[in-house]
């Protein structure tokens, strides 16, 4: 207990080098495949100050954002003298004070499929939180105290709160005429549409006539809140050249560099946005929700200022999921074999659009084609404009309200067959090599969708659980099945960059443009360096992100790092051993041809000479014309799915419907495992993730606008009392296109709790939810209809 | 007003507003592995331990420190490097911003509690929330931790 030093290097690195050494031999002396500890970690377990708000200069002024109290209105009038005479306070910006062009806060590659319709403030409000004033001041009491003192009139408008009357309303959530977007995704302000499109292959209506069986059902999945750990936050400067400097927790250090510039108004060249370590994204931070607070402020009074949301705030003002009403026809022949799906999906973007008009598409995209056998689909939908907080990006991207809807139709049409649906699967499920109409075209090049429905079903005693078994002591428990997939990158879109250097004595340094946010990316990335170097994965150093040195990189989103940076590491290292030979065979006075590169030295083959890469290092830093680095960047035509098959065994009390998780497996089918340990982590929180969403974490709004589960108190994220047991395993296929064989595995975790569960309450009690989560009430009301 | 604690072994003599919390305090005077994941005491981030006992700092005023010993990571550095190696070795940390505040409370647990079974250590510590982790890979840590050579 005496005092240690505060904030000391970690100690005890040969520890961790051990053991690291200690599973590379264990692999075969590789590191892609080896559960290596993350490169941060050792600094993460111990404390250090490496998060944005950690190294935010203490003199930052405290930035706070007046929120509005109605959930449409006009800021008629707002007086903020008072309020401005509280001492400390530097400046209160209203919308008078800011620019005038719309921009979107959504992170994604120009141009954006998200409509431009954000002014940093507007006069129009609309949602109860939406920005009204920013406030910069020395202290946080004194920003509180003056946000207190500023007076606004409104005027109150009618708003759209129930998102099945905003198509056609006569309210309006954009009227403006400078609202604009981009790129045709069915946008129409005058009509509250952010996006709309419907996309078929065969005549639907026709082949589902001649059915045996049809469901037809619709199901809702609200808009939950990502509730990463660390809040929203950022800090901003003015460097040495007047530049602003914007350090923040971000998903899209480049995108949020373009979008700071647009709503700013000022050259990109002025901009540089910086990415330490971040407490958790899951997609709230591919949006940049706070950053144009602080960044504004520092660029009016040329002072830093900081911003640090409250739980409250990111509750109530940020990114979560789309609402969306999926309604899912789906027929078969009497033996089961799907002939059509019929999706509509309604969706709802809230106050703006971000990721409105690309999140509704995965609901189809990443639910129709988990089936090989129908002859029709049809995929439709509406994104909708409302009064509630904007919608954005949240791990699973519409994929996973898809999901939910499609295979808990799926899990009730296996039993109006009376069948087993994980048999119904075997029969109708995708396989290796089938071209998947609604999924792009693209082939499946790599699926082990039926390995992973085995293997899930022996992990869990599928044969002897289902579909319920009576305990006997007034209990039920029921199994449910669910399939998933997700896409590894935006195809043809996303860029992934790496540049790698070779420094003296022969450690490279690895400049990363993604976003490693605790998924460890950073740590993947090395592995797979180090690997394609015949390196020590000690001696990979990994930097990022900083858009001035970082080699332009989209982001950490949409599945893409692994798959897609990886295969620029890739491009990257082959390229650099290329410039490696060369420079040897400059030294060594031979021709390139004759030589070889085994990681730790350069050698002739079959001759004697030889030079080590240490002093190829040392050497260039003398007399050198040709730098010993090299830098590629990635794209993928495709985007390849990763699969998985979850399920789930609950335990229901008859009276009370009070509901126990008792054990949820997962087979994966990520292409290969490139860090099993983090791979494992990844999937064990992506399924408690989705349990939070499948089983306690409710969305509701009060009449008038006002989001009730503001706090931790009452959004209950899963305690680890509340998860049940959860248990992964790996069915890895190949995938030709992605780095030494990998997918993704970042989202696709998070999509099979929701459908899985419904599945095995529906099986222990006969009770069918629809609606999430999936609540002991809700399951009380089913089984006692007559007590309600 | 002018309170006096020990703070990671060492005296302090901080001037502070009546209604400060213990975890500005904390952070203010540079230990910054205190962090502050909600406002409502539900998350177990801004965990520290007063006179050796686990408190929630963002729930505790920091005048309540006068005359006691705050420990935070800062002073538990060996501890923090040992235990959290456990959940390094398996890949649990990830963003880590939860790491400190439940890595103080295992400590805690470790002194409190005698040969925990699985459900004493997870209700032990179902006050430190994860977003990230699913929990399972810190209970492997966990039980690991506990059963290492020497304890």
């Amino acid at each position: 207990m005496s005092g240690k030093n505060w904030n000391g290097p970690v100690k005890g690195r040969e520890e961790e080098l051990a053991y690291n050494q200690k599973v590379y031999e264990a692999h075969e002396k590789k590191y892609v495949g080896a559960p290596v500890i993350k490169k941060d970690a050792m600094a993460l377990v111990t404390g250090k100050p490496v998060y944005t708000d950690d190294l935010a200069p203490k003199d930052c002024l405290v930035v706070k954002v007046l929120r509005s109290p109605h959930a449409h209105a006009i800021v008629r009038e707002i007086e903020t003298a008072t309020a401005e005479k509280v001492p400390g306070i530097e400046c209160i910006l209203t919308w008078k004070d800011v620019p005038r062009n719309r921009f979107t806060m959504a992170g994604q590659t120009y141009p954006e499929p998200s409509p431009y319709d954000r002014l940093i403030l507007d006069q129009r409000v609309r949602f109860v939180g939406d920005a009204v004033a920013i406030v910069a001041g020395g202290t946080e009491k004194a920003v509180d105290q003056a946000m207190r003192l500023i007076r606004v009139k409104y005027q109150v408008l009618d708003a759209i709160l129930d998102f099945h009357k905003a198509k056609d309303s006569q309210i309006l959530v954009h009227p403006e005429p400078d609202w604009k977007s981009l790129i045709p995704v069915g946008a129409d302000n005058s009509r509250n549409l952010c996006a709309c499109g419907v996309e078929q292959d065969g005549d639907v209506d026709e082949v589902l006539k001649g059915c045996a069986h049809v469901v037809e059902q619709t199901y809702h999945v609200k808009a939950n809140q990502q509730a990463m750990m660390e809040t929203f936050r950022a800090y901003s400067y003015l460097d040495t050249y007047g530049r602003l400097n914007v350090v923040a927790s971000t998903q899209i250090p480049f995108h949020a560099r373009r979008i700071l510039a647009q709503a700013l108004d000022i050259p990109k060249s002025k901009v540089r946005v910086v990415k330490p370590r971040i407490g958790g994204g899951f997609g709230a931070k591919q949006t940049v929700v706070a950053e144009v607070y602080p960044a504004i402020v520092t660029w009016m009074t040329g002072k830093p200022a900081r911003i640090v949301y409250s739980r409250y705030e990111s509750q109530i003002a940020s990114s979560p999921r789309h609402e969306m009403e999926v309604k899912v026809r789906l027929g078969s022949d009497e033996n089961g074999i799907l002939q059509a799906i019929d999706v509509y999906t309604l969706s709802n973007t809230g106050a703006y659009g971000e990721h409105g008009p690309t999140t509704v598409g995965l609901s189809g995209h990443k639910s129709i084609p988990l089936y090989r056998t129908p002859k029709a689909f049809r995929f439709s939908y509406d994104v909708v404009y409302t009064n509630v907080m904007s919608a954005g990006a949240y791990r699973g991207y519409g994929a996973t309200q898809g999901i939910f809807a499609v295979e808990s139709a799926v899990n009730e049409l296996a039993d109006k067959l009376h069948m087993d649906p994980a048999a119904l699967r075997l029969k109708n499920m995708v396989r290796e090599g089938d071209v998947m109409p609604a999924y792009y075209g693209e082939t499946a090049l790599s699926c082990a969708l039926d390995r992973c429905m085995k293997r899930a079903a022996d992990m869990i005693g599928w044969k002897d659980k289902y579909p319920y078994r009576d305990m006997g002591n007034g209990k039920v428990r029921g199994v449910g099945v669910a399939m998933a997939m997700q896409g590894s990158s935006i195809s043809s879109i996303d860029v992934g960059s790496v540049s790698m250097k070779v420094n003296d004595d022969g450690f490279y340094t690895l400049m990363v443009g993604c976003s490693d946010m605790g998924t460890g990316c950073d740590t993947v990335l090395a592995q797979i360096a180090a690997d394609c170097m015949d390196c020590s994965y000690e001696d990979i150093v990994v930097y990022g992100t900083d858009t001035d040195i970082s080699p332009y990189d989209s982001g950490s989103y949409a599945s893409s790092t692994t798959y897609l940076t990886g295969m620029a590491v890739v491009k990257t290292c082959e390229k650099l051993r290329e410039k490696i030979l060369d420079k040897a065979a400059e030294y060594l006075e031979c021709s390139r041809d004759e030589l070889e590169f085994d990681g730790r030295r350069v050698y002739q083959v079959g001759g004697s000479k030889e030079i080590s890469l240490k002093d190829i290092g040392n050497q260039v830093m003398c007399n050198n014309c040709d730098a010993l680095s090299a830098s590629e960047s990635h794209s993928s035509p495709t985007s390849p799915p990763p699969f998985m098959v979850g399920m789930a065994e609950v335990e229901i009390d008859k009276e009370t419907g009070e509901l126990e998780l008792i054990d949820y497996v997962a087979a994966v089918d990520c292409g290969t495992v490139v860090n099993p340990n983090l791979a494992r982590v990844q999937t064990e929180g992506g399924l408690a993730q989705g349990i939070g969403m499948a089983l306690y974490e409710d969305v509701n709004y009060s009449r008038t606008g006002r989001f009730m589960e503001n706090s931790l108190m009452q959004y209950k994220i899963p305690t680890r009392q509340d998860v049940g047991n959860i248990r992964v395993e790996f069915e890895p296929s190949y995938e030709p296109n992605g780095p030494f064989g990998a997918k993704s595995i970042g989202e696709i975790v998070i999509n099979t709790p929701s459908p899985a569960i419904a599945s095995a309450v529906r099986h222990a009690v006969g009770v069918t939810v629809r609606e999430l989560p999936i609540t002991p009430e809700k399951i009380c009301r089913g089984m006692h209809p007559e007590n309600f | 007003m002018k309170i006096q604690f020990q703070l990671n072994g060492k005296y302090v003599q901080p001037e502070i507003e009546a209604d400060m919390l213990l975890l500005d305090l904390v952070r203010e005077l540079g230990c910054a592995s205190v962090k502050r994941g909600c406002e409502t005491a539900n998350c177990g981030l801004c965990t520290v331990l007063m006179d050796g006992k686990p408190v929630l700092s963002c729930s505790v005023l920091a005048a309540r420190a006068d005359g006691h010993s705050v420990t935070t990571m800062e002073g538990l550095q060996e501890e923090a490097e040992e235990a959290g190696r456990f959940l390094a070795e398996e890949g649990g940390e990830q963003c880590g911003f939860c790491s400190p505040g439940f890595l103080m409370n295992v400590l805690a647990m470790e002194r409190e509690l005698k040969h925990p079974d699985e459900e004493a250590i997870k209700e032990y510590l179902a006050g430190n929330l994860c977003r990230c982790s699913g929990y399972m890979s810190q209970l492997r840590a966990v039980k690991k931790y506990l059963e290492r050579k020497g304890a």
